[in-house]
């Protein structure tokens, strides 16, 4: 049977993996090729880079990350961040990301979904949800998670599919930084809601939130990047407990 | 030299480096001429089948490949394993390459697609070269699956149905997962390919 994947998240601001949430106080912790070689060595089913790049030429390094990463990781890796066009996506396809994240600019131009889906493949579109608790409902937030665009988050997650993305990675901006683990409620509400891969991210703390969101709910991944970075706890320390407890997932 | 076929469908620097961490010399290329002189011909692939089958039609490879498969090792990777069968019907039905018989067809499953991620590998027919990648995890990311006969099955995994792993006829082999997205095993499993087909230049069932 299929694994359940264990994701580390890098954050990447102008060419230097970074630490802090709310884009205050960002420290560099490294170079991303090689945390990403590391983590693949270590375990990692799949890696993903969020750019929080506010230059062109932080864009523009990230394009030569990619390079260097599809040339010196044998894991699958996902871009995200900063994704606006289907310029864009293309761009970093043919650096070599594996798959595309988009977000804000899915949002505001739904027919990027579309178009990305149609000329470069479902497998490769993915699309990004930052979700927040307003009621009984959970609306799509965007900018960093602290606009409120008033739109159903599930019916968002919906769409998407319908409008051919592969694979939806759903943060919680309730959970996210609070390492207190993911957002049961609504990881499961977004994976019941439609028929593609979903990855659960924010708010892991310690290995043990990984089996809770693997065995509550049928989410295919989980994503979490703090607890990785400083050595916390390494990917081979999460399988160990996902075995433990239970959980399908790859041994590297 | 192992030249990997550059048909504009999906990057290979990952292919190309895999290769190139066995010790091999690699080149990517479209050119008839530098595929003859190839030792092995490596069609990756990613993308929809017709579109695919379009831009191979385009670049009047059809014929030159299925030539060069007579003669020499030949690896289709994913999409590029999915060319090898006489037809696809993603987006409509489009030929593919005929060097193993089958179709190819969207996967018949009651689990989420695409079929993405890890999956282990169950080899078949008692492959004896192959057999040490039982229950090995591999990276798949596709939603059409070959249907092929029993005897051209080297190994399979499970997503609530059958799903073609690697295929063989012959010096033709397929790979559906993504060998170079698949960490050490994805690698090892190059290196048996490469193996097998050096000590074996048989002809086509």
């Amino acid at each position: 049977m299929i694994a359940k994947r264990i994701i580390p998240c890098l954050d990447v601001k102008e060419g230097k993996v970074v630490k802090g949430t709310n884009f205050v106080g960002l420290r560099e912790l490294g170079d991303p090729v090689e945390m990403a070689s590391n983590y693949s060595k270590d375990g990692a089913d799949e890696i993903i880079f969020l750019d929080i790049s506010a230059t062109n030429e932080g864009r523009q390094t990230m394009v030569d990350i990619v390079r260097r990463t599809a040339e010196q990781v044998f894991v699958p890796f996902t871009v995200g961040g900063g994704v606006r066009t289907i310029e864009d996506v293309n761009c970093l396809l043919k650096a070599g990301a594996d798959k595309v994240g988009m977000n804000s600019a899915a949002v505001n131009n739904p027919q990027l979904i579309t178009e990305s889906s149609a000329r470069f493949g479902a497998q490769c579109t993915v699309v990004a949800i930052d979700a927040k608790r307003v009621g009984d409902k959970w609306h799509v937030m965007t900018h960093g998670g602290s606009k409120d665009t008033g739109m159903d988050a599930i019916e968002w997650a919906k769409e998407a599919e319908s409008r051919g993305a592969g694979e939806i990675l759903l943060t919680s901006v309730d959970t996210d930084g609070v390492k207190d683990g993911y957002d049961l409620a609504l990881t499961e509400a977004v994976v019941s809601a439609v028929r593609i891969p979903v990855i659960a991210s924010g708010g892991v703390g310690k290995p043990e939130h990984f089996p809770e969101v693997f065995n509550q709910t049928d989410v295919s991944a989980g994503l979490a990047a703090s607890i990785f970075h400083e050595n916390t706890f390494t990917v081979k320390q999460v399988k160990e407990v996902c075995t433990e407890q239970g959980v399908n997932i790859r041994e590297a | 030299m192992i030249a990997i076929v550059d048909y504009g469908m999906g990057n290979v620097a990952s292919v190309r480096t895999a290769f190139q961490r066995l010790g091999y010399d690699v080149e990517i290329t479209d050119s008839i001429e530098r595929l003859k002189v190839a030792s092995h011909i490596i069609l990756p692939g990613v993308g929809s089948f017709q579109a695919a089958a379009r831009e191979i039609n385009q670049r009047h490879l059809a014929e030159p490949l299925r030539k060069l498969a007579e003669e020499k090792p030949f690896l289709g990777i994913c999409l590029g394993m999915q060319l090898l069968f006489d037809k696809g019907y993603e987006n409509g039905s489009s030929d593919g390459l005929g060097l193993i018989p089958g179709e190819v067809n969207r996967m018949e499953t009651e689990y989420i697609l695409p079929h993405i991620g890890w999956n282990q590998l169950q080899i078949e027919n008692n492959n004896q070269a192959f057999a040490p990648f039982q229950d090995k995890h591999v990276y798949f990311v596709h939603s059409f699956q070959a249907r092929t006969e029993q005897q051209y099955l080297v190994a399979t995994a499970d997503y609530g149905t059958k799903v073609p792993g690697i295929v063989q006829n012959g010096h033709v082999y397929g790979m559906q997962f993504h060998p170079e997205k698949s960490g050490e095993v994805g690698v090892d499993l190059l290196k048996v390919f490469m193996k097998e087909t050096n000590s074996d230049r048989g002809q086509l069932a």
